[in-house]
């Protein structure tokens, strides 16, 4: 589309105006603190930047934060594709209900969800004494010496204060992303498309994977981008379940914030500065995968 | 619409905070402190209030804040206008004072000479909660590595606490080995590949243990111990002293430049020498915390504290704060060779 030469008469004026506040407001609220943090880091040479941010720990940090992070969006996409599915096609009772619950993670203070998933899966929690093996319920009923409890040792997994634990809290905080980007465009879905999809001779899967998947797969990328990006950055929730050991359980925010505690300010910032970066590229990636799959599509947002 | 909502809600909060500003005139004084002294302090400063009256016949509201000793003292340096500082440990308030010298020093470098006893008028040590009936049998320091051992402690490099904890271990393992400090070293190594949880505070590590049921062992201030005990219930813990343990100095100062700005000099100080009385004495010992003279304990409190060998931070093998800080503790140090692979 060549945008058109001739000044357009709109309706409502003010093209002016509001791009100068989208301008101010970004630069003051995301761009100024932005550049603040390139401009501590910039207080390190070259050579104590790169240790900093090399260092074994915080190495696996990335690994950690990063990988686990990519995991929960994948995780979300496909859960939350089906409950935006089951939201906006089906009428069912409690249906306003459970639209609402979608939202809680986005409402509920972070430290409180993280408190409240260490509690359900330590190994004295209502979930967790199934899951720990030496966790109470599953001493009771299944001994480990037991046939069945021998049967269930591979697949024990312990939740709380393990990287698992860390996978769970950032499903949590990253639903709501998918769910909310998805149903819109569900809703403009026609079951016309459908139904003529079929009436042609599609099977069903077929109609799925060629005539809703392209529909929905620009605003599912979406979707799964911004999980991501909220994943990458969480702090509060995680940590509590965490465990927080060195090596293992210790995500990037939580390196951020012990050499915050140090005081080693610039270290910090160099380390947030890696963690910026990557995330860039990353949702520069995902944003392109987006704009290819509108175009294929022949969709844009 | 929504920017108009945000901007009235801004502006109710600066209108909030300039009406709090202008309560503050009367006498107050903030004390910032760390996280176990709250019980402390909220009995002890209702006991100034009636002190400061009965003397001066002034009015008196005293503000508390409680959060990690780190934390507390960079929110100091950042501007936070405390006149008194009672924190974990005198490395944090010589921060204060470091860091504070680029600006504005808030307090004299030898700040910790100003109150007797290294500024610190009560103390505390590391002992260990472990379960009810002491299951696992833990009597010493050298128990907590035993197989199938596991502790509870904070992060040291986050909290003061731990940081007493992890010294109180290396004092141990140097006095067993002889002061062989390889050996040192790979005692806390080993134990913390017995933590399966690292905090970054010590409430956070008491949940930990009391709430989440995880550890055998959780390494704790006396005082939250005890703390622990009467607040959970005898049925459910016991505290097991070790033989040797860390003389932990919490310290008290007055902010000089603060209290100066707000005229709260005088008041600061006898809110501090307060704590060295008998009185104040007192309230230190009914909160657990071991006071420097006992004398003026109830008897029956200061029966509670167990005689064992403390060692001080000032004692050779660690040569004060300054010295522990930068080899246990700063990037690269030998808490983080425990780590390295």
């Amino acid at each position: 589309m060549a945008t058109p030469r001739i000044r357009q008469t709109r309706v409502l004026p003010g093209f002016g105006p509001t791009l100068g506040y989208t301008l101010f407001w970004l630069s003051i609220i995301v761009l100024l603190p932005l550049a603040a943090v390139f401009i501590r880091a910039s207080e390190l040479s070259l050579e104590e930047f790169w240790t900093a941010v090399t260092a074994p720990r915080v190495v696996a940090s990335y690994k950690l934060s990063f990988g686990l992070s990519l995991a929960a969006a994948a995780l979300n996409a496909v859960f939350g594709l089906t409950l935006a599915w089951c939201l906006v096609r089906y009428r069912f009772p409690g249906k306003k209900l459970v639209d609402a619950l979608v939202d809680l993670p986005f409402a509920l203070p972070t430290a409180v969800a993280g408190i409240a998933l260490t509690a359900l899966y330590a190994k004295n929690g209502i979930v967790g004494q199934y899951l720990d093996p030496d966790g109470l319920a599953r001493v009771a009923l299944f001994a480990k010496d037991s046939a069945i409890g021998q049967f269930l040792e591979p697949f024990s997994a312990k939740v709380a204060f393990k990287p698992l634990g860390i996978f769970v809290a950032l499903v949590f905080i990253g639903l709501p992303f998918v769910v909310r980007t998805v149903q819109p465009v569900l809703e403009d879905l026609d079951v016309e498309l459908e139904e003529a999809a079929v009436s042609l001779g599609a099977g069903r899967l077929q109609t799925f994977l060629r005539v809703i998947v392209p529909v929905v797969l620009p605003a599912l990328l979406t979707g799964f981008a911004l999980a991501f990006a909220r994943a990458v950055g969480e702090y509060g929730s995680v940590i509590f379940i965490a465990g927080n050991i060195p090596l293992v359980s210790e995500i990037t925010p939580l390196m951020i914030f012990i050499k915050l505690e140090q005081p080693d300010y610039a270290g910090a910032t160099a380390i947030a500065v890696v963690m910026l970066l990557i995330s860039f590229v990353l949702l520069f990636i995902i944003n392109g995968l987006q704009a290819w799959a509108s175009r294929r599509t022949g969709r844009d947002r | 619409m929504k920017q108009t909502k945000l901007l009235r809600s801004l502006l109710a909060g600066v209108a909030a905070v300039a009406f709090s500003g202008g309560a503050l005139a009367a006498q107050t004084l903030l004390n910032v402190s760390y996280d176990p002294t709250r019980e402390l302090y909220k009995v002890f400063n209702a006991e100034f209030q009636k002190h400061w009256k009965a003397t001066t016949g002034e009015d008196l509201e005293i503000k508390q804040s409680h959060a990690g000793s780190g934390k507390q003292a960079r929110a100091v340096v950042d501007g936070l206008e405390a006149d008194v500082v009672t924190l974990a440990l005198a490395y944090d308030i010589d921060e204060i004072a470091e860091l504070s010298k680029k600006t504005k020093q808030l307090l004299p470098d030898d700040w910790q000479k100003a109150l007797p006893n290294n500024s610190t008028p009560y103390t505390s040590t590391i002992v260990f909660l472990v379960r009810k009936g002491n299951p696992k049998g833990i009597k010493d320091w050298g128990d907590l590595v035993k197989p199938g051992v596991e502790v509870i402690t904070p992060n040291p490099k986050t909290s003061g606490g731990a940081r007493w904890n992890y010294l109180a271990a290396w004092a141990y393992a140097l006095k067993k080995s002889n002061n062989d400090e390889a050996k040192a070293r790979a005692f806390v190594g080993d134990l913390f590949k017995h933590v399966p949880v690292l905090d970054s505070g010590a409430r956070g590590s008491t949940n930990t243990f009391v709430q989440r049921e995880l550890g055998d062992v959780l390494l704790a201030w006396e005082n939250e111990a005890f703390l622990s005990i009467v607040e959970l219930g005898p049925d459910k813990f016991d505290i097991v002293v070790p033989p040797l343990s860390i003389l932990a100095e919490p310290p008290v100062a007055v902010v000089d430049a603060v209290a100066k700005k707000h005229g709260t000099e005088k008041l600061a100080k006898a809110y501090l020498e307060f704590l060295y009385s008998p009185t104040g004495q007192k309230i230190a010992a009914a909160n657990y915390y071991r006071p420097r003279h006992p004398e003026h304990a109830d008897p029956k409190d200061a029966a509670r504290f167990p005689k064992l060998e403390l060692i001080s931070i000032d004692d050779p093998v660690f040569g004060g704060w300054q010295k522990a800080q930068k080899v246990h503790f700063s990037e690269g140090g030998v808490f983080d060779q425990i780590y390295a692979k």
